[in-house]
């Protein structure tokens, strides 16, 4: 199982990518982005670019499931599938 | 003719020193090719073609054998693999000469982006290498007689039946349309916008010709009907429901970034022809240029295409490092120089008076195309909606 060190960075990675569009706010893990309203596609394209980039992980068409986006958890699962690691709770 | 405007670029990969705004010497290399064929091939005869309401399949063949329909698409995929910036240069010196083809490489390369990121594996295989080589031209079928910005909103359906998807629905103002082998087309399905790929001869889509467009005339515009249209579910380009917030994205993402230097082609046209008339032009006795008034536009054009150029080049600059700010700064550059191309053009037929008011006149053809570029990909209202929505980047 991946430490917890690991997860947390990643999160972070993921929260600061993020908080750029949500400014003055701090978005927690299980927050859903999705009921902020600032989410339109263009976010949600970039979104995956950053992951792609940031991650190194290719996201496909099975991976766009709203689910996998909605929260930092869930982002941060996405990317820890497509890794191949073992993410925590 | 006046020297180009100098361009920004990107710095090459690795250790720079620090921002350097020229281009390479093998950006202008290519740039100076790209504008030989301009204007040799392209400048002579725009005004024809936008007489005429068409370009001439002669040229779609001419630029598909130099490789430039699916110029940006990855080379191991069957595409030309062009730089960011390289492929601006190319999209303005076309667009310089005329915008009408100009829109062609914007149709094209979209619907292949498209299918390239999100296509299924059969559809990328039956597809990409052909639109790579630009021997089958694409199209993009989002727009319906009822639905521009609001994208989500479309209309024309799409049902499973069995294996396949069936479509209804009409399409319209549909770049190429009139002669595209294939259509990224978005339909509204059960789970919400989905996009499909819907070959020209499939049964149950049929296509009108749209005549009488102000501007791009020559971009064989066409409205498309689909009754009861079927295709294969390997058609189908990314997972049912995001055909606006992945696909369409994807698709426009480039657009937008093609129109930005397609409107930079413009406002340079405007300038290149502007500077010249007002050379030769005599008005109370000197020439045009010397008069104040005219000084001032002169700048504003001046200026303007100077800074329509920086940021599109930022843009390519973004987009070739994959850097996932870039999406908006292709929104800025695409705000900014439409914009630009309209003022440009507005002044450069003011400039030439009368004789910018007739249908002959290049500088009427750039106002009517540049109108064009505020309403495609994204219109301005829209992208002032959007940008705020960016978190704005320092360089």
């Amino acid at each position: 199982m991946e430490d917890r060190k690991g997860i947390e960075d990643r999160k972070g990675r993921i929260r600061e990518f993020l908080g750029r569009f949500f400014r003055n706010r701090e978005i927690e893990d299980q927050e859903d982005i999705f009921s902020l309203g600032f989410v339109n596609s263009l976010l949600a394209m970039q979104l995956v670019q950053f992951l792609e980039k940031e991650f190194g992980i290719a996201v496909e068409d099975d991976d766009l499931d709203i689910d996998n986006f909605r929260t930092i958890t869930a982002l941060d699962a996405l990317v820890a599938r497509k890794s191949g690691v073992h993410a925590g709770a | 003719m006046p020297a180009p405007e100098p361009a920004a670029v990107a710095a090459p990969a690795a250790a720079a020193p620090g921002m350097i705004v020229e281009l390479s010497p093998g950006e202008r290399r290519a740039r100076d090719g790209f504008r030989t064929f301009a204007a040799e091939r392209l400048a002579p005869h725009a005004q024809d073609w936008d007489r005429e309401q068409a370009v001439p399949r002669e040229v779609v063949a001419e630029l598909a054998g130099r490789g430039w329909l699916g110029a940006p698409l990855a080379a191991d995929l069957g595409g030309g693999g062009m730089d960011p910036v390289v492929y601006g240069l190319l999209t303005e010196e076309i667009g310089r000469a005329c915008s009408s083809t100009r829109s062609l490489l914007t149709v094209h390369d979209m619907a292949a982006l498209a299918l390239a990121r999100w296509g299924s594996a059969e559809a990328r295989e039956e597809y990409l290498a052909v639109l790579g080589r630009g021997e089958e031209i694409g199209a993009v079928a989002l727009s319906e007689p009822g639905v521009g910005s609001h994208a989500a909103a479309i209309t024309t359906a799409a049902r499973r039946d069995g294996d396949d998807w069936v479509i209804d629905g009409c399409k319209r103002w549909i770049t190429f349309g009139q002669i595209a082998d294939l259509f990224l087309v978005f339909a509204a399905a059960e789970e919400g916008p989905t996009a499909f790929l819907v070959p020209a001869d499939a049964a149950g889509l049929s296509r009108q010709p749209i005549r009488g467009v102000v501007g791009t005339r020559a971009a064989l515009l066409a409205e498309l009907t689909f009754e009861g249209c079927r295709v294969p579910d390997r058609y189908r380009v990314g997972r049912a429901g995001t055909g606006v917030s992945h696909v369409a994205a994807t698709a426009l993402d480039h657009g937008r970034y093609s129109i930005a230097w397609g409107s930079l082609a413009i406002a340079q046209a405007c300038l290149d022809a502007s500077l010249e008339h007002t050379e030769r032009r005599v008005s109370f006795g000197r020439p045009l240029r010397e008069h104040q008034l005219v000084q001032q536009m002169l700048t504003r054009m001046i200026v303007d295409t100077r800074a329509a150029r920086l940021l599109c080049c930022r843009a390519g600059h973004l987009r070739r490092s994959g850097d996932p700010a870039a999406a908006g700064e292709t929104l800025v550059a695409k705000y900014f120089a439409s914009r630009a191309a309209m003022a440009a053009a507005l002044d450069a037929v003011q400039l030439h008076g009368a004789s910018g008011l007739v249908d002959e006149a290049p500088v009427a053809r750039y106002m009517r195309d540049a109108k064009v570029m505020e309403v495609i990909e994204g219109t301005t209202q829209i992208l002032e909606w959007l940008i705020p929505r960016f978190p704005a980047t320092e360089l």
